[in-house]
């Protein structure tokens, strides 16, 4: 147990669904179960962190005190942060920092989202300013044009194949069949996935995750508190946070371009490898530690990069890894048992938070359904826009 | 009537009808390049330049991977004739900036042409129109 652990005492979902509500409605009903999972009152709560949502207005950019007048004012500390995709992460890392520094004992973590249709959209109004705006008007390039230049990037490299990508879908939605906060419960076979419409040449409709509505919570705590409440508690071992390195030679959305390696050479470690990279070191722990990962699979394909990222194989051997069923419930190295965006959708503020979720009850084994057995050890991996991602290392 | 033809972002690229280019910057402090143009700091993270020469990039470069867009983007995205045609992209390594720049392809290309390495020159095309204007744009073209 390390001295910057932090206890996980209760966690909860809003389902994943397009409901059409009011975001602020999923998130109080994942507040209100983190707190019942807990067993604490909302009074019992001191400080709350909220994953900000930008497409509901001003109390999307304010989501800590939206949240906490939502349960109701009672004159806790607040802060509300945003970090595209990795939003949530980024929110539980607020928390941790106030309950390591002493601050307070216990807070409450909750993201949550109203999504629109079909594509992620710009922020409306004209701003030639933004990268985001411009990709759009300039390019046509939207969100599956940088998922399928990475997947063609992978075919053309590793001899990946279609069939590939869709064997993560079938995976994935078989794993979410028992999940019930899982918004898509039913299993497709590769002929179905490769039929479907393509979007994006090579993904296809069915290997690009939707958007949805949802919401997660999370109560954390001082390991101090948490003994006070309960016995042997999963706790949180490492949050990572961290940016690219100059000069980041993989094109990123929204971009146009990368970085230049013409005069300072590319790091050892890319970005997205450095993002579970410093997870590890912060853990003290390494890939063979694992038992399951929880990864962003927001295209199939990029589930394969990031079997490679998080250290499960060489690059270039993800392939095998799918091929030979190692990453299905019940093989060596399950990943997303949850049944992963591709049963999900994506809930941006709320995600990296679900993620942390699913992790909580596969170490408590009540993962009914999709139980990795006797799992100990788990690690989240998400990249989002404008150099944004993260790794939080669960433990038990 | 002709339409004027305007570049449909101004100072991104040159609309030289033989050989136009995209314009970054290359900077006076360590020499690194940039597109979009670098204007008030440098990426480098070792370099305080705040000063930048503009230069014409390479016209040319590699297919580091491509794609196609099949469903019509959402605004601010314009579709060129009014209907929505699908389109290709590329993300090309330019010949010796070490950047990675995306652009469409030039002309009915499709990802059918297309492979990691293939070789492309920069062209610039119309990207939308209105009653008065052609809107220009910068767009990769396989080397024949
Ligand atoms: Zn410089």
């Amino acid at each position: 147990m390390g001295a910057h652990d932090v206890a996980v005492l209760g966690v909860g979902m809003h389902p994943w669904g397009k409901w059409g509500r009011n975001f602020v409605e999923y998130g109080v009903a994942a507040a209100n179960d983190a707190l019942a999972d807990a067993g604490l009152a909302w009074s019992d709560i001191e400080y709350v962190a909220g994953a900000d949502t930008i497409r509901n207005g001003y109390p999307g950019f304010i989501a800590g005190a939206t949240f906490s007048q939502a349960l109701g004012w009672q004159g806790n500390r607040v802060a509300s942060c945003y970090a595209a995709c990795a939003s949530g992460a980024q929110a539980l890392n607020i928390a941790r920092a106030q309950i390591l520094a002493g601050f307070c004992d216990v807070a409450l973590v909750v993201g949550a989202d109203t999504t629109p249709k079909g594509f992620f959209a710009p922020v409306g109004g004209d701003r030639p300013d933004d990268p985001d705006w411009l990709r759009f008007r300039l390019l046509g390039a939207t969100n599956p044009t940088y998922f399928a230049l990475y997947a063609r990037r992978r075919m053309e490299l590793y001899g990946a194949t279609r069939q590939d990508f869709a064997q993560v879908k079938v995976k994935n939605a078989r794993h979410g069949l028992a999940n019930p906060n899982a918004r898509y419960r039913k299993e497709v076979t590769v002929e179905e996935v490769m039929s479907s419409p393509t979007v994006a040449d090579p993904l296809r409709l069915l290997d690009i995750c939707a958007t949805s509505d949802g919401g997660a919570a999370i109560v954390l705590s001082s390991m101090e508190y948490a003994k006070r409440h309960t016995t042997n508690p999963v706790r949180i071992a490492a949050i990572s946070t961290v940016t690219p390195t100059f000069p980041q030679t993989v094109i990123e959305m929204p971009n146009f371009s990368t970085d230049s390696s013409a005069t300072v050479a590319p790091p050892e470690i890319g970005f997205k490898d450095a993002i579970a990279h410093a997870a590890y070191e912060e853990a003290g722990l390494g890939p063979e530690d694992l038992d399951l990962a929880e990864v962003y699979d927001l295209s199939t394909a990029l589930e394969l990069d990031w079997y490679e990222n998080i250290g499960l194989c060489k690059q270039g051997e993800a392939e095998r890894l799918i091929r030979d069923g190692d990453t299905t419930v019940g093989g060596r190295i399950p990943v997303n048992p949850s049944g992963g965006l591709a049963s999900f959708g994506e809930a941006i503020p709320a995600q990296a938070l679900a993620q942390v979720c699913e992790l909580t009850w596969q170490l408590r084994g009540q993962a009914t359904g999709r139980q990795v057995e006797g799992a100990a050890v788990g690690i989240t991996a998400n990249q989002g826009l404008f150099g944004h991602g993260s790794s939080v290392i669960v433990a038990r | 009537m002709t339409k004027t033809q305007v570049p449909a972002i101004e100072g991104w690229f040159t609309t030289d009808p033989e050989r136009p280019a995209l314009l970054g910057t290359r900077c006076t402090g360590c020499g690194t390049y940039a597109f979009p143009r670098a204007s008030a700091f440098c990426a480098n993270p070792a370099c305080p330049s705040t000063t930048f020469d503009e230069v014409e990039l390479s016209r040319t470069g590699t297919v580091w991977s491509f794609t196609n867009s099949c469903y019509e983007p959402p605004p601010p995205y314009i579709s060129p004739t009014g209907e929505f045609e699908p389109y290709t992209l590329a993300a090309v390594e330019l010949a010796n900036e070490g950047i990675v720049v995306l652009g469409q392809l030039a002309g009915d290309t499709t990802v059918d042409d297309l492979a990691a390495g293939t070789p492309v020159e920069l062209v610039i095309d119309t990207l939308y129109e209105d009653d008065e204007h052609e809107y220009l744009v910068w767009k990769w073209k396989v080397v024949d």
